[in-house]
């Protein structure tokens, strides 16, 4: 418990700020987006988003592992992975299918990287979570349902 | 168990006659009294398993439900079974003790017969007894061991924590033990509990990095066989009770987390592994067709009392899934005979705990007896009496429910009232003196406000919604396990097979359809949000109390159910 308490001490100390910058400078965050992408996070539907991103009707597929709870929590922050073992991958996105705007994340993934990723995402309800990934310039997708509920009743 | 109605009856008498206390003063076994829980050791590692006992360290009755729907595959599947069907399931004649502990049917004379089921000091007693012939058995505690009563409520749990200690429990779990704060369980963890008691839960980890809250897992030895007991927490803990208890923790079923922790232990040589689990039984259910490598769930929560384990097959094997009822009146006892590294047999049995067949154990009852002097003042207070039989369990509602939500509805003067579906809370029989202690069972709970809400229409149906998708959702993980909450004053129609949004129709206040734009005002307690917690509305049973007390005597009419569409023949009701 020692070690986790010094690990939460020194993140706590070293602010926020610090670490975005030091994930921009590894490159960890691109600041560059395509016209597509970055009108992609103000789409209101699927079907809107995947065009602009140039999706075309993407394949399910079982190299794609999405880790969601099955109830959130907190829908405001509800945790999201993302592991895929496809060769090649250059873009892991996340869509949530019933948000005002359907495109919650979009990470590009430089030669190299490990694909894995994890966020957290707003869900205003009951929704698809789902994650898209670009590989070998072709896109696969997984899908998983979160339940947001109003609490309370159990047990 | 096998005894009909006649021989319970003769070793009643031979109890009341002092007969059992003639070999054994510390035990009921003399004689033919022994037959009743005689259950010769099979194999040579032993688990002991209770569960939900939810703070009654007194023997009680507790009306099993005579209406516990299943939809979808769970249709007419265990637990989803009521009365004589699930008699006719499990093959328990009609009329016999345990068909009394099992179900609801003709629950009054029943119980008049039978007597008092469960508490501490008379399941010492028969866990000394199982015990003794299986060297080596560990007692596990699946959860909501610390809440349910007042004297829990007041003292933090720690009656139950020292009834536990006592007991011999050797490995536990949890669920609402978290409503008294992350502090304390810490708290206890680390100080009462150190080193006599592990509290285990593979599914709680810190919200922020995910360290793991719990030790995931223990291994112990019985008879030299490396067994292992990994812990499940209730998977919503955050979600059905208030978050800010434990803002730090994060819950969930965890299933890729559960089959890593299950590798680990096989690779570290555990011959037996089982899972500790709260998560209900169609969550456990569904669990154990998807990971590989348990032996069997020992399971709680949904408080099923499951005469035999239900057999899951998976890709590698069969998981054997239990539920062992709750609020004390069950021990479960799992005989594993473990043979070149594995499981080869087993043999399992749920015993109902008949207090008036077991002598009280006299370590326990002191024990007992020193946490309750300072509230016995307080929780013998008479605040009425009931002409009618008064009970909780059930999927849409139950007579003390009934009255909780006509206090609430008279005090609050609202024309409508909701309270929560939760499954605890015992039950009286007709003629009883309502004790402060009684309403205590059914309401004792560390966010207790009452609240007086404006809704519109539509705001109540998305509530019925919500929860009664909690109930019915067609596949078990997005379940939580309570019941349907309990609606005063409000009449409507449920279709439990329907989708979410369509389940609840027809809603009428006084014979006219609601409007979903119309304002009503809505009483209710046990809210989860922090804002209502600062609030702060009357506690619960100080309305309901002032309500009895007026009151004086409980007519008991049928409580308010909604009519029910698409459940014509479903055998998970009488």
């Amino acid at each position: 418990m020692n070690i986790n308490m010094d690990r939460r001490k020194v993140l706590k100390a070293g602010g926020s700020a610090g670490l975005l910058a030091l994930f921009a400078s590894v490159g960890l965050i691109s600041p560059a987006l395509a016209e597509g992408d970055r009108k992609a996070f103000f789409a209101k539907s699927m079907d809107e988003a995947l065009s602009l991103m140039g999706v075309i009707v993407p394949e399910n597929s079982d190299a794609i592992k999405l880790t969601v709870p099955e109830i959130a929590e907190n829908g405001a922050v509800v945790p999201v992975s993302v592991v895929s073992t496809l060769p090649r991958v250059e873009q892991i996105s996340i869509f949530v299918d019933k948000n005002p705007n359907v495109l919650a994340a979009n990470f590009f993934m430089p030669g190299g990287t490990e694909s894995m990723i994890t966020t957290r995402v707003k869900m205003g309800q009951t929704a698809n979570v789902i994650a898209l990934v670009k590989a070998d310039g072709k896109f696969y997708r997984a899908s998983r349902e979160v339940k947001v509920t109003a609490g309370g009743c159990g047990g | 168990m096998d005894m009909n109605r006649r021989e319970f009856l003769q070793l009643l008498a031979m109890a009341s006659a002092g007969g059992f206390l003639l070999n054994n003063s510390e035990s009921y076994a003399a004689g033919d009294a022994a037959r009743m829980f005689q259950l010769p050791s099979h194999g040579n590692v032993s688990l002991l398993h209770i569960t939900d006992s939810h703070a009654q360290l007194n023997p009680i009755y507790y009306r099993e439900p005579e209406i516990n729907l299943g939809v979808g595959s769970m249709h007419g599947q265990p637990p989803h079974l009521a009365g004589l069907a699930l008699l006719k399931h499990f093959g328990i004649r009609p009329g016999s003790p345990e068909a009394y502990a099992l179900t609801s049917l003709n629950f009054v004379d029943a119980a008049r017969t039978y007597g008092k089921v469960g508490g501490y000091a008379h399941l010492a007693t028969l866990v000394k007894q199982i015990r003794a012939s299986r060297p080596g058995a560990l007692l596990l505690d699946g959860g909501d061991t610390w809440q349910g009563t007042g004297q829990a409520m007041w003292t933090k749990g720690q009656d139950m924590i020292d009834a536990s200690l006592e007991l011999g429990v050797d490995v536990m779990t949890m669920h609402w033990e978290c409503t008294y704060g992350a502090e304390r369980i810490k708290e206890v963890e680390a100080g009462a509990l150190q080193g006599r008691m592990d509290v285990v839960a593979q599914n709680v980890k810190t919200t922020d990095f995910g360290d793991q809250v719990f030790k995931p897992y223990v291994i112990r030895e019985i008879n030299t066989i490396p067994v292992a007991i990994i812990g499940q927490a209730f998977p919503y803990s955050t979600i059905a009770n208030p978050r800010y208890f434990v803002p730090d923790w994060s819950y969930g079923i965890q299933e890729e987390n559960l089959q890593l922790v299950i590798d680990e232990v096989r690779k570290k040589g555990a011959q037996v592994v089982v899972l500790l689990s709260h998560n209900g039984m169609d969550v456990d259910l569904k669990l154990a067709s998807r990971v590989t490598g348990l032996d069997a769930i020992l399971g709680g929560h949904t408080h099923d009392g499951i005469p035999v384990p239900i057999p899951v097959k998976n890709r590698a094997g069969t998981t054997l899934v239990t539920n062992a009822g709750s609020n004390g009146k069950f021990l479960g006892v799992l005989d594993f005979e473990v043979k070149a590294g594995r499981v080869v047999n087993f043999n399992y049995k749920l015993l109902p705990v008949f207090a008036n067949l077991l002598v009280a154990d006299k370590r326990m009852t002191a024990l007992m007896d020193k946490h309750r002097a300072p509230y016995q003042g307080k929780l013998s207070e008479q605040l009425a009496t009931t002409d009618g039989l008064l009970y909780r369990r059930g999927n849409f509602n139950g007579s003390f429910d009934q009255l909780i939500l006509d206090a609430l509805m008279k005090e609050k003067d609202a024309p409508i009232a909701f309270s929560p579906g939760f499954r605890w809370g015992t039950s009286l029989l007709p003629g009883s003196t309502i004790t402060m202690e009684d309403l205590l069972n059914q309401t004792a709970i560390t966010y207790p406000a009452t609240t007086l809400t404006n809704m519109t229409g539509a705001q109540i149906k998305s509530v019925l919604e919500d929860v009664g998708d909690n109930l019915f959702n067609p596949d078990p993980y997005y379940q939580q396990g309570g019941d349907m909450v309990r609606v005063g004053g409000l009449e409507y129609t449920c279709e439990p097979a329907a989708a979410m949004g369509s389940r609840i129709q027809d809603m009428r206040l006084n014979g006219k359809l609601l409007d979903a734009d119309k304002i009503y005002k809505v009483a209710g307690w046990a809210p989860v949000s922090e804002a209502a917690r600062d609030k702060g509305g009357e506690p619960i049973w100080d309305l309901v109390a002032r309500h009895l007390r007026s009151e004086k005597v409980v007519k008991v009419t049928s409580p308010n159910q909604p009519k029910l569409k698409g459940v014509a023949g479903n055998p998970g009701m009488v």
